[in-house]
């Protein structure tokens, strides 16, 4: 890349002179003129949104921003609400939730993405097939989803009900309606729209692996399962960590879903801190709460992401 | 083919073995892709049926006598909440809103894709860096200051309204999406001109600087006519993102007549005044679903190299 901006130099006498004409240094000047509007724009609405989100979760606003600093407060009244309230608080559900979701979500999608590229790459006939109807319920919207799981999950419409007239009467599927296990369907929902994408991840991983050590290690006498668990999963191993990031962020930033499939659950029961942020700050007028949980999930994402995007960014250099 | 594949295909147990292997692997397979076919199909099923069907037959059975109705009554006359127009109206609003977004951010993406990597400068990697991580940033954490803006610019389109005769889009709920999802996608569209530049020869930017060629004839001439495939890969990810959106839409433009057709669809679906009409709730969820699908039949490539290029940049 330092060849184009040499050659620059090169090309720009006037660069040297004391007098460059305003018009040459106007050209000099034009690449970041380009730029500086999106950066800008990035500063502004991103770092700036952020310190001011921040600042917000440390005033005592309610339904309008104050701008009087009056300390930890919110904070103070999250975890509280978390460690000392009996029956516990919508925060304490909604963090609980997230902990639930985000981890068999992650799991299962890693899971059943790698076990259908496995699958997938055996030389299926009809693998043109299969892919695209693996892969389709990504390009769908959350309230779509949600939508047509929530008539499927639905126990007088859906599946049970459609059970219950094939003969099976004793068959019962609630989680839905039901408090203590409705996040476990949000979890339903979200692995089916996201494992075909996390398949395609490791199927294309798969097909990138040099044919070369499979030879090896197959005269070396290595079964199927060996070969597949001593060798071509540990070379997988940065599709995984791609998979987890986009796992990660996706899941820390579902709202959509729980909106569309539960309406929130019975009582609040499904709520994502996603969730319990837009309800605080825009209808229970708690807007210094709301930007202290808005404020704890920024943080979550950035120990996960920072160390991610620095290593990809600073491992080539140029 | 892989050599996973031809290795799978070693027999490791005679004839019968590898025979009852192969129908294990098929019959999960097949398995699969009943369970992503399932919704779906319910979905569609059930968008062609009368109530009387649902209410008396069975989720799976195919229509009896299949009809439209569902289909032109969530078009032209579905509630949402007690308006009663039809998704139509959500629609459009949705297309207003994410064809100049999509122009936008694309042209923006492409712009600083090509600064970055064929114009580099000192810090252009920080900066890059703070644009990617934008990408990434839960939106709640922005919320509530865009909000507070938006407001104020609804404010300021008034005082232009009293003075001009024009609020000059200022105010407007479709302008101030447009805004909100160009500045929150020109992130990930300049991630994806970057990487793909960055494999761009620079000898031919060089030569065509040696013949005096300037930044935007460069840039019009040689690397935007090279650039279809990976145009066509952003355009395709931000309208089915745009399209999907659903938190942006619910914050700014979440109620009356303003509404995207995600929003319009959730109000649809959870309106509870008089019977709940589950066949019309189908269509519309499909009418809603239809545009990012069709992208993805058309071309499901360029949408799954656009999911790759978010996720893994190596």
């Amino acid at each position: 890349m330092s060849t184009v901006a040499t050659s620059q130099i090169k090309l720009t006498p006037e660069h040297a002179r004391p007098r460059a004409s305003v018009r040459s240094r106007l050209q000099d000047a034009l690449p970041k003129i380009v730029l500086a509007p999106s950066f800008a724009i990035t500063i502004i609405f991103v770092y700036g949104f952020i310190l001011w989100t921040i600042y917000l979760s440390f005033t005592n606003s309610k339904t309008f921003p104050s701008y009087v600093i009056t300390g930890s407060r919110a904070y103070r009244r999250l975890w509280g609400w978390t460690f000392d309230t009996d029956p516990p608080s919508s925060w304490y559900t909604s963090i609980t939730n997230m902990g639930i979701f985000g981890f068999l979500y992650i799991f299962i999608c890693l899971a059943l993405g790698l076990f259908l590229a496995i699958l997938l790459d055996q030389k299926i006939r009809g693998e043109g097939v299969l892919r695209p109807i693996y892969l389709y319920p990504m390009a769908l919207s959350f309230i779509v989803t949600g939508v047509a799981w929530k008539w499927f999950l639905d126990p007088g419409l859906g599946l049970e009900q459609t059970l219950h007239q094939w003969g099976w009467t004793s068959f019962h599927f609630d989680w839905i309606k039901n408090k203590d296990f409705v996040i476990y369907t949000v979890v339903i929902a979200g692995v089916w729209q996201a494992s075909g994408f996390i398949m395609a991840m490791f199927l294309a991983g798969l097909r990138g692996i040099d044919g070369e050590i499979m030879k090896a290690a197959q005269i070396d006498g290595a079964t199927t399962f060996q070969l597949y668990r001593r060798i071509v999963i540990p070379l997988l191993r940065p599709i995984f960590l791609s998979a987890f990031i986009v796992l990660a962020h996706l899941a820390i930033k579902s709202y959509d879903l729980v909106v569309a499939l539960t309406s929130g659950g019975p009582g609040g029961s499904a709520w994502l801190p996603s969730n319990f942020m837009y309800e605080y700050t825009f209808k229970r007028n708690e807007m210094a709460v709301g930007s202290a949980s808005a404020v704890i999930m920024l943080m979550t994402i950035v120990a996960i992401i920072v160390p991610y995007l620095y290593s990809e960014l600073r491992e080539k250099p140029r | 083919m892989s050599a996973i594949t031809t290795l799978a295909r070693q027999p490791s147990g005679g004839v019968n073995a590898r025979i009852v292997n192969r129908i294990v692997i098929y019959g999960l397979l097949a398995l699969f892709a009943l369970f992503y076919l399932m919704p779906l199909f319910v979905m569609l099923v059930t968008s062609f049926k009368t109530m009387d069907e649902i209410q008396n037959g069975n989720m799976l059975a195919l229509p009896q006598a299949p009809t439209f109705e569902p289909w032109i009554k969530a078009w032209s006359e579905v509630c949402s909440g007690l308006t009663c127009v039809g998704m139509k109206g959500y629609f459009w609003n949705s297309i207003k809103m994410v064809v100049p977004a999509v122009i936008i951010s694309t042209l923006l993406g492409a712009l600083n894709g090509y600064v970055l990597t064929k114009w580099r400068f000192r810090g252009a990697t920080l900066v890059f860096g703070l644009m990617l991580f934008a990408c990434f940033i839960p939106f709640q954490s922005v919320l509530l200051p865009m909000a507070t803006v938006l407001g104020s610019f609804g404010r300021f389109g008034v005082k232009l309204q009293n003075a001009t005769g024009f609020t000059f889009g200022f105010g407007n709920p479709t302008v101030n999406l447009v805004f909100v999802h160009v500045v929150y996608g020109i992130g990930f569209t300049t991630l994806f001109f970057r990487n793909y530049y960055e494999t761009f020869p620079n000898e031919l930017v060089k030569a065509a600087q040696i013949d005096g060629a300037s930044f935007f004839q460069i840039f019009r001439r040689i690397m935007l006519p090279n650039s279809l495939p990976i145009i066509v890969v952003t355009v395709i990810y931000q309208f089915t993102n745009i399209w999907n959106d659903f938190l942006f839409a619910s914050a700014y433009a979440g109620s009356g007549d303003v509404m995207p057709m995600t929003v319009a669809l959730n109000n649809v679906v959870n309106t509870s005044t008089g019977v709940v009409e589950y066949n019309v709730n189908m269509a519309a969820a499909m009418i809603a679903a239809l545009p990012t699908l069709l992208v993805y039949v058309l071309a499901g490539r360029y949408f799954v190299r656009g999911l790759m290029a978010g996720a893994v940049k190596g």
